[in-house]
């Protein structure tokens, strides 16, 4: 395999309730290579989200390192993390991915605001995105207009179009039918095999995760592997 | 697409709701253009500068008469250029229409009021005909006067020798001012104090409601007004002098504090909009967290999200003032198209000024806290529901 | 339905204090409306009441022909004179007509709370008879003035507003100085005045007639008889009036201009207020959706939701209403004011929020309230449960 994308060192993250001290993970260690498809499983508040959200920059551990791309990220303040987020993550959610009030392709264009990209070359970037969704004859509707399946599949043309190296899924298909998921899914392996991204996926659906190259299982803030 | 573009569709979310905000918010402006130009045409009567003239009237009331024997030994006064006088004529207009009308020596007023813009020969025509008459073109454009026309005027109360109440002047001049502020001014009407003296039934002669100074020095116009009244105190025919400024403030005041009525009335409106467009602002943003946090995820930072919810406050107010504004001066020039003149409510610059700068003050006032709320948020917690 | 109605009413009203951010809008937007509203027709009311209660009908008020104000109206000793021998009079105590040559005259005061400019104010010289004219005027402090001597009586609103028109104060006028000795107070608009005898103001102001002649009418068909005789005599060319007539005509300017600016004022603002509650309505329908819902999806009718949509509305912009016309009342009622007059003299009158006023307010509030209401409540009603459960 290749060099690492995501090493993940000694992390601990410890959430403060109002007087309650949760520790959600402790002292956990995780290598991720470029390129890899990882399913991350594990039973409700094992921690899976949190691990997804240090790794993508949406969160600072309490202790360790995070190291993403060769970047230190858990060094970074908030305005040097969303920069970063910018240029190196695209984050595909279960639920709010798209807004409302925009069509597909101006919410796949949003990152791009970002770049100094003129709207020329933003609206091709665009077109290029829909395009390895498969949805680029629904480019003008608005969320509302699209199924389920086509939410998330403009959710993972947005991810793409800036070309970052990491895609960090959460319960992508949690909201989906069987069949819906399964074709998202196929575009994950796609993305994955033939476009090289590196993606973390949690999910609690055993199905979904076999669909990526490794399963790895988080109990009690501690990392398993699952025999393939 | 652009940040732009995306602030204005976040606007129209809720479109019955933000059409809703919007129309209170052109309704307030609307209120506030047209008071703030009531308000600045009371206040504005006083702050016109003219060029320095002194106004010296009976020092009971104005509408007390000094006898014209005064004149000579005004303008002995040192530091007197020239001295005009006037007499209310107080005309009517066909059945009801009152007419500022004054009587008047031609000569000496248009030396001592330059400002008033009409050809020489017209002057001339003015100072030769006894019955003459000149207007200020408002008010031949309102009535169509025509030079040449004999114009029949009735008083209210100066009857004529015959007992009739009606005079008829003949139109031989139609004035001008000389810029947009004396232009608006260009209101009234000029008749011969010679003629109204033999033609008046209660024999009234030499009669004078003002004396008009130029002065040959204005910065001496605090040491003339206290000579000229120095010299007729203790007379029966006591003076009061002052600046022409200050005596058109002196009138704006008897009227009443105008500024105060207009100044609680928008307190009320804005204090209301406030509560209107915050709620609007507020409820907004709280329904849109998870999206917020999303944006943050995209990697736009915490400054550019308060940007983009103050950007969306801005244009609302923004374009509700604007069309207020609009409309108030649609309306105002109504007003003063249907008045003649007489109402000259268009908004000027001042009011326009006035009301962007509250504009953006609002913006800031129903922003600023839903758009800190924002920035605040914590991606995490948002998404998580928290 | 009336009891479904009822029912709904209370629950909605009860979840209010959830909802209060937009109902404080409702509340606050009818507040601003009936407070600036109220405060705004007080002032018309109060002066044009003073106006008003100024004036018996049992008395004529006689004026040069044409003129249409006191100010501008001015007669000859010789008319003065063979006017009171016109029949239509009265007789006084003394077997005389009763009547009171009156000269109108210009003096200046300056205002309590400035310092130089002055405000014209009305000087009236009188006949004795002029008090007998007037029996609600009454002496409040120091005497009456001597005939014969500078000597002044000032309205209670003039030794209000204005300096220099206290008991003792002396006051210059034409070369000449006269001193106050007593206040009275009338309840019109004499307030706004100052008396003296009218030959010293005749003498002082160089004036020989009179600006007008006050006469007590004798008998109903005396204004009629007075009215006949000027008219058939060639000497006199004079317009006679009722007194009250006379006053009631000077408010018509002040009048219709505040009228139409609180007209004018009070529509925006009201539109500006319906946009507002129709936001608020539509916020509290949405945010009680779910319970509307149910309530419909238990077996409640339509009509009983739109009915309580309504009531809510109507609630809150009465308590606002309210709100506005008790601040109305408390910061304006009997505010003592003045300005300007028909003969560019000052009159002094007091703001008065009326019974009828506050009413006209409430109706105000209701209009705005059923007009918030009504679309909201509408769409209440007519909403397909199953979006409305399903929305939540």
């Amino acid at each position: 395999m290749s060099e690492s994308m995501v090493e993940v060192r000694n992390v601990t993250k410890v959430y403060e309730r109002g007087t309650q001290r949760v520790e959600v993970l402790h002292g956990l260690n995780l290598d991720i290579p470029k390129s890899d498809f990882v399913a991350l499983m594990g039973p409700s508040g094992s921690g899976k989200t949190t691990l997804l959200n240090l790794i993508g920059g949406l969160d600072q551990p309490t202790s360790g390192e995070v190291r993403v791309g060769g970047s230190r990220i858990d060094q970074l303040g908030r305005g040097e993390l969303a920069r970063w987020r910018a240029h190196n993550i695209g984050f595909v959610f279960q639920f709010y991915n798209l807004m409302p009030v925009l069509s597909a392709e101006a919410n796949v264009e949003l990152p791009l605001l970002l770049t100094k990209l003129g709207a020329a070359q933003r609206r091709k970037n665009v077109a290029v995105a829909l395009e390895i969704v498969g949805l680029a004859d629904r480019a003008k509707h608005k969320p509302r207009e699209l199924s389920g399946g086509q939410e998330q599949r403009v959710a993972i043309a947005r991810a793409l179009v800036s070309d970052p190296q990491l895609l960090v899924c959460d319960e992508p298909t949690g909201d989906l039918d069987r069949k819906t998921a399964e074709e998202i899914l196929g575009l994950l392996q796609v993305l994955n095999r033939e476009h090289g991204k590196t993606i973390i996926m949690v999910t609690h659906d055993p199905k979904a995760a076999e669909f990526a190259r490794r399963i790895l299982h988080l109990e009690k803030g501690q990392l398993l592997e699952q025999a393939a | 697409m652009t940040k732009a573009g995306f602030v204005v569709a976040n606007l129209f979310r809720k479109r019955t709701r933000t059409i809703l905000t919007l129309l209170s918010v052109v309704m307030a402006f609307l209120l506030f253009g047209l008071l703030q130009s009531v308000n600045s045409i009371f206040s504005s009567g006083a702050n016109f500068v003219g060029a320095t003239r002194l106004f010296v009237q009976a020092r009971v009331s104005f509408t007390q008469a000094l006898p014209i024997s005064m004149l000579p030994k005004l303008e002995a006064i040192p530091g007197v250029a020239a001295v005009a006088h006037e007499m209310w004529f107080g005309g009517v207009w066909q059945e009801n229409t009152p007419l500022i009308m004054l009587s008047l020596d031609p000569r000496t007023y248009h030396e001592v009021y330059p400002e008033w813009v009409m050809p020489d020969a017209q002057w001339q025509a003015f100072i030769q005909t006894r019955t003459g008459m000149i207007a200020g073109k408002l008010l031949a454009d309102q009535y169509g006067w025509k030079i040449g026309q004999k114009i029949p005027i009735s008083s209210n109360i100066w009857p004529q020798k015959n007992g009739s109440k009606a005079w008829i002047f003949d139109l031989v001049g139609i004035f001008d001012g000389k810029d947009e502020d004396w232009k608006r001014r260009a209101n009234i009407a000029f008749i011969q104090q010679d003629y109204f003296d033999e033609s008046n039934q209660f024999g009234i002669k030499g009669r004078v409601n003002f004396y008009i100074l130029k002065l040959s020095d204005s910065s001496k116009a605090e040491g003339v007004s206290k000579s000229v009244d120095a010299m007729f105190e203790n007379s029966p025919d006591e003076t009061k002098t002052q600046t022409e400024k200050d005596f058109n403030m002196s009138f704006v005041k008897q009227i009443g504090d105008i500024g105060l009525i207009v100044r609680w009335i928008l307190f009320a409106v804005f204090f209301t909009l406030l509560l209107v467009v915050s709620n609007t602002m507020a409820q907004s943003v709280r329904e849109r967290v998870p999206e917020l946090a999303v944006l943050k995820t995209l990697g736009f930072t915490d400054r550019s999200v308060l940007g983009f919810v103050l950007a969306e406050a801005f244009a609302l107010v923004l374009f509700g003032g604007l069309l207020g504004l609009l409309l108030a001066s649609i309306a105002g020039a109504m007003v003063e198209r249907g008045t003649g003149g007489q109402f000259q409510l268009r908004l000027d610059g001042g009011v326009w000024l006035l009301g962007v700068v509250a504009i953006v003050l609002m913006s800031l006032a129903v922003g600023l806290l839903p758009a800190l709320r924002a920035r605040r948020l914590k991606i995490v917690d948002a998404l998580a529901g928290r | 339905m009336f009891g479904q109605a009822l029912a709904i009413t209370a629950l909605s009203i009860r979840s209010i204090p959830e909802r209060w951010a937009p109902s404080l809008v409702i509340v606050v937007g009818l507040t601003g409306v009936v407070a600036v509203f109220t405060a705004l027709l007080a002032m018309a009311t109060g002066f044009e009441s003073t106006l008003k209660a100024t004036g018996r009908s049992d008395t004529a008020m006689i004026l040069r022909g044409g003129s249409d104000a006191e100010l501008n109206s001015a007669f000859d000793r010789d008319s003065t004179d063979l006017i009171k021998q016109e029949p239509g009079i009265a007789l006084g105590a003394d077997g005389k007509p009763l009547a009171s040559a009156e000269l109108m005259v210009i003096a200046e005061l300056v205002r309590k709370d400035d310092v130089k400019n002055g405000a014209n104010i009305t000087l009236r010289g009188i006949e004795p008879a002029g008090f007998e004219l007037r029996p609600g005027l009454k002496i409040v402090a120091g005497r009456k003035f001597t005939p014969g001597l500078r000597e002044l009586i000032v309205g209670r609103g003039v030794a209000r507003q204005f300096q220099g028109a206290q008991i003792g104060d002396a006051l210059r006028m034409r070369g000449s100085e006269w001193r106050v000795v007593g206040t009275f107070e009338s309840g019109d608009a004499h307030d706004s005045e100052m008396w003296t005898d009218i030959n010293v103001a005749r003498s002082t102001f160089g004036r020989i007639g009179s600006s007008s002649v006050l006469a007590a009418l004798d008998g109903a068909d005396g204004l009629a008889r007075l009215k006949s005789a000027v008219a058939a005599e060639p000497r006199l060319s004079l317009d006679v009036l009722r007194e009250q007539d006379y006053f009631s005509g000077q408010t018509r300017q002040f009048r219709r201009t505040i009228g139409f600016l609180a007209g004018v004022v009070t529509v925006i603002m009201a539109l500006g207020a319906v946009f507002a509650a129709l936001n608020s309505m539509y916020a509290a329908v949405a945010a009680r959706g779910k319970e509307i819902a149910t309530l419909r999806a238990i077996g409640f009718g339509g009509a009983p939701v739109v009915v309580s949509v309504m009531i809510e509305a109507l609630l809150l912009a009465l308590v606002g209403a309210v709100l506005g016309a008790l601040i109305a009342y408390l910061l304006f009622n009997n505010l003592s004011v003045s300005t300007l007059g028909q003969s560019f003299t000052q009159v002094v009158f007091n703001f008065k929020v009326t019974p009828q006023l506050v009413a006209r307010g409430l109706v105000i509030a209701v209009v705005i309230g059923m007009l918030g209401g009504l679309l909201p409540a509408l769409r209440a009603a007519r909403l397909p449960v199953t979006t409305m459960l399903r929305e939540q």
